[in-house]
């Protein structure tokens, strides 16, 4: 009933939008055109320009302002700084160019409309307004582009010495990270070797796969350079680890890497932002299929000290999966033994004495990783 | 005052049979499919292109109002429409990889059936024998050709959207490995395979397109016709067409390649691929980088492909509606070629987080800010054509205003995107969503809209009605600013693009409202194009006559009949003697002197090197008759 009525009402409301426009058009042949080359919709069209010019700029300062309640806080990244201050210097330039041609595009049409009688001033060119308008945006965008290769090579120089590396895989429809334990290396890895456990096909001859971690987060040290060493295990996706201005494509079957330093803890930013439950995050930023929008994974940025307590806290793989001693080799089963848990090993005469501990513990001073 | 009567001139003298011109075309009548269906006339080809593309925008248009849908009230119920999407809607709610089939078909159905084929089909096709002086194309048989492929094209893309799996899904640009694994997105099964056949279609016909109209540019003007005295709108299709025939075949190789991957087992994306739920895939030492670049090298020309036509267009009625002539014709012809030459050499600009050596980013980083100078050129030359004008609003004319404005706001985003440090944040982000919206979507759509709303009365001898043409501008105009323009602000914010929902994200749940506020506006400007649609299809039946040259331009097109027939003029070509942007010129009799009038005519309003011309006409035989 309800449907029946709202369809009529939309056809009688057609209905009069039509016979209006049937009246207009009879009125336009009854006033004739005869020799007027513009009629009154002329001024009308030529004053609309100026108004929608004045209300576009209000709107845009206004959402401009507005708009920074959404923004993400001050880069937690060193070169994030530099990114953002190089955005925003070419956000005001633009917006600088934007205003000024706008304020022209939006007053002419309204200054210059037609008058009978007037004439238009017969300018085709002027070679020294073109030389102009073309050597300064050039000088402008040389200068931008230099700016920017300072910083883009800054971004994209080697992973300075000392650095954390922890490598994050994309998968249908998450993340796995791995980070390389005490022996500060990543095990090899084979895509044939994947399967449910062995989620990245870690190679169980290599010995420094044995003590590699997999946390259900990213934990990283305040002030300590990391490198992202990125991959996919089935299609493209990419990390984005946005409040650190870090973006890179994983690539299957092609390895790629992306190194920062982060600079504020998630301590300091709750507090920075007001918000208890911020939490630094990653985006999945090129489209992976159904599931591209919830592949979120989380970061924890802390002082040395929590990081080197969270780190010996972690099971190696190994040590969560002690049946995969079996595909170790005979040669390393020995050292693999290392890295069980206390309970699997089995106690020998003339094996050395054992490690209890799920993992090797570190001392103080963490081997560089 | 004296009139001139030129004989050369006369589009009506029933005294002149021209018979070598009517040599390939039988005197015997056409049968209906001849004339109407297989037409060989570049007139009707046009006009079926323009009806397939306005078709095609709807479509396109109604897509993204179902996924603005999704993202602005992702809460409320889409069960209403189940009757139109069927197994797509699951319990209220759409399902996510059709999400993705929206935004991607949204995406090759705007760029490539609407502002490719509908644009430049569209305008190249009807404009260019008619404004160079030609009876028709080089070949009207290749033409027919170019139109029934891009027909066939569109019955493919189209079907791929009723399929159980759907269409493909991996974003218009379709990278694999996604695009290339059926395991991987339903889409990526047989939609995939139609999306493929389809394009490769496309690229026929745009190839058998862009060939005939280089060919017709440079054989078949007119007498006089030189290329600097061609109106600008012919030069930009021009560069368009030499761009096309250069792009296109590189995106039929990475097709072809993904054809191959997806069905013979090669692996030339593919390597080292393990899929949930089916294993490790016998693929290795492929590149899923190689495909971007290859995608990318047609790509980056092809949004160039989609804008230089309007901006052609635009030249073309800004001028002609300021009555004055264009402002540095020449530099706009070198800055058209600058950026068709530059805009082969800037493709990795898509590409700088893709992994590839950062030395690339670079380079390309500085190859892609230079393409802004000499697009700052064109808009300033735009502006300065206004300045000092006698406007007539015609809705072409506001259109074409609106575009500068659209091309200036976008184009400028494009600044901060060129920079690889700074894309490193934006891409992918909602900023490079409204960035290209501004300055290739809604400006090449205002292109096509001013294109349709000027030309109209050559194409269907009828006025389209001017008050809902104001209606359509104004309401597109603000609509199209309101859609897109806080899209910068959420991007700036680090939302990403193709995302199905964005409140599992901390930092990304407070866009809800503006998400919203995107959605509603955009409800409206589409519904606006409804008006366009009435006020077009009403007007080619019952649109008032129109005068034969109404908006008094200068150009070519104009000096036909009401309705021009095969062969366009029914007697001799025309002859053309000077530029087509005499407007306004002192000393001129009227606001306009058209490429047909020679300088013998206008004695008065001759510069001092133009009467040396009149000379060169004499020796032509054009007789001057002072009455």
């Amino acid at each position: 009933m309800n449907n029946s009525l709202i369809t009529v009402g939309v056809i009688l409301i057609l209905g009069v939008i039509v016979m209006l426009f049937r009246v207009s058009r009879l009125v336009d042949v009854l006033r004739g055109t005869g020799s007027q080359r513009v009629d009154g919709s002329n001024k009308f069209n030529a004053l609309m320009f100026p108004i929608f010019g004045v209300v576009m700029f209000s709107l845009f300062f206004w959402i401009t302002e507005d708009s920074k309640k959404h923004y993400l806080p001050e880069a937690s990244s060193v070169h994030g700084i530099n990114i953002d201050h190089m955005f925003w210097t070419t956000m005001i330039i633009i917006t600088f160019v934007f205003i000024l041609t706008h304020i022209l595009l939006f007053s002419f049409p309204y200054l210059y409309q037609f008058k009978e009688g007037r004439k238009a001033t017969f300018f085709p060119d002027n070679h020294k307004l073109e030389l102009i308008w073309t050597v300064i945006p050039a000088i402008v965008l040389a200068v931008l582009v230099f700016t920017g290769y300072k910083v883009w090579t800054e971004v994209t120089s080697a992973a300075p010495e000392g650095h954390e590396t922890l490598e994050i895989v994309g998968k249908q429809f998450n993340w796995i990270v791995r980070y390389p334990g005490s022996d500060g290396k990543l095990g090899k890895h084979n895509f044939r070797k994947i399967d449910d456990v062995n989620s990245l096909g870690m190679d169980m001859a290599d010995e420094h796969s044995y003590d590699d971690f997999y946390p259900s987060e990213i934990h990283l040290q305040v002030g300590k350079p990391v490198q992202f060493k990125i991959r996919a295990r089935d299609v493209l996706h990419s990390v984005f680890a946005f409040h650190f201005r870090q973006k890179m494509d994983a690539v299957p079957g092609m390895p790629t890497s992306f190194w920062f330093t982060p600079t504020k803890t998630t301590a300091d930013m709750k507090a920075e932002t007001g918000n208890p439950d911020f939490v630094y995050e990653i985006a999945c930023t090129e489209v992976c299929g159904q599931g591209h929008f919830g592949m979120r994974f989380k970061i924890v940025v802390e002082e040395e000290e929590e990081f080197i307590k969270w780190k010996n806290s972690q099971k190696g793989f190994l040590a969560s999966n002690p049946d995969y001693i079996e595909k170790v080799p005979a040669e390393l089963q020995e050292k693999a033994k290392k890295f069980l848990p206390a309970s699997e090993v089995k106690v020998d005469s003339t094996a050395k004495a054992v490690v209890p501990s799920a993992a090797p513990v570190a001392t103080a001073s963490v081997v560089g990783l | 005052m004296a009139t001139v009567d030129i004989h050369a001139l006369s589009a009506v003298d029933a005294h002149v049979h021209d018979a070598h011109h009517h040599d390939d075309h039988h005197h015997e009548e056409l049968s209906f499919v001849q004339k109407y269906i297989f037409s060989e006339d570049h007139k009707i080809i046009a006009k079926q292109f323009l009806i397939t593309g306005l078709l095609w925008a709807f479509v396109g248009g109604l897509l993204s109002m179902i996924f603005r849908l999704q993202l602005g009230f992702p809460n409320n119920s889409m069960a209403w429409l189940k009757p139109l999407l069927g197994g797509w809607i699951v319990e209220g709610k759409l399902k996510p990889e059709f999400y993705l089939a929206l935004v991607t078909m949204h995406g090759t159905i705007m760029v490539f059936f609407v502002l490719t084929a509908g644009l430049s089909g569209t305008f190249s096709n009807f404009l260019i024998p008619l404004q160079v002086g030609a009876r028709d194309m080089a070949s009207g048989f290749m033409n027919m050709l170019s139109y029934w492929f891009f027909f066939i094209s569109s019955v493919l893309m189209f079907s791929s959207l009723f399929i159980e799996t759907g269409p493909a899904s991996g974003g218009w640009v379709i990278y694999p490995p996604l695009s290339a694994l059926p395991q991987a997105m339903p889409g990526s099964g047989l939609g995939m395979t139609l999306w493929l056949l389809s394009m490769a279609t496309f690229i026929v016909s745009s190839l058998l397109g862009s060939i005939n109209y280089i060919t017709t540019v440079i054989n078949m003007r007119t007498k006089g016709m030189t290329f600097t005295r061609m109106p600008l709108t012919i030069w930009a299709f021009f560069l368009t067409a030499v761009i096309g025939v250069l792009a296109f075949p590189v995106l039929f190789a990475a097709a072809l390649l993904l054809i191959f991957d997806r069905s013979f087992g090669t692996s030339f994306y593919l390597s080292e691929i393990y899929i949930n739920g089916v294993g490790a895939l016998d693929r290795e030492g492929g590149s899923a980088i190689l495909f971007q670049h290859l995608f990318w090298f047609l790509g980056h020309p092809e949004v160039y492909i989609v804008l230089l036509p309007a901006l052609g267009i635009t030249s073309e009625v800004i001028a002609t509606m300021s009555r004055k002539p264009i402002f540095g014709y020449r530099a706009m012809i070198g800055s058209m070629i600058v950026i068709a030459f530059l805009s082969f050499i800037v493709w990795a600009h898509h590409m700088f987080v893709t992994g590839m050596n950062p030395m690339l980013g670079s380079i390309f980083m500085f190859l892609t800010l230079i393409i802004a100078v000499p697009s700052a050129v064109k808009a300033f030359n735009y502006i300065t054509t206004l300045w000092k004008g006698n406007i007539i609003f015609s809705p072409a004319m506001l259109f074409s205003i609106g575009l500068v404005s659209l091309f200036i706001s976008g184009g400028l985003t494009g600044i901060a995107l060129g920079n690889s440090a700074i894309d490193i944040q934006l891409h992918d982000t909602y900023f490079v969503v409204a960035h290209f919206h501004l300055v290739m979507g809604s400006a090449s759509f205002f292109g096509m809209m001013a294109g349709v709303y000027h030309w109209f009365p050559k194409m269907f001898g009828r006025m389209m009605n001017e008050r809902l043409g104001y209606i359509h501008f104004w309401m597109t105009f603000i609509g199209v600013y309101m859609v897109f323009f806080p899209m910068h602000y959420i991007g700036i914010a680090g939302f990403p693009r193709r995302y199905y929902s964005f409140t599992s994200y901390e930092a990304f749940k407070t866009f809800t409202e503006l998400n919203s506020f995107i959605s509603i506006a955009a409800f409206i400007t589409f519904s606006a194009q409804l008006v366009f649609g009435f006020n077009f299809f009403y007007s080619i039946f019952r649109g008032r006559k129109a005068p034969l040259n109404p908006w008094h331009s200068n150009a070519l097109e104009w000096t036909t009949p009401l309705h021009p027939g095969h062969g366009n003029w029914p007697g001799e070509i025309p002859s053309v003697y000077r530029w087509p942007y005499d407007y306004s010129k002192p000393g001129a009799a009227e606001d306009y002197i058209p490429q047909n009038v020679p300088y013998s005519a206008t004695l008065e309003s001759n510069l001092p090197h133009e009467n040396d011309l009149i000379a060169l006409e004499k020796e032509e035989g054009v007789t001057v008759h002072a009455h």
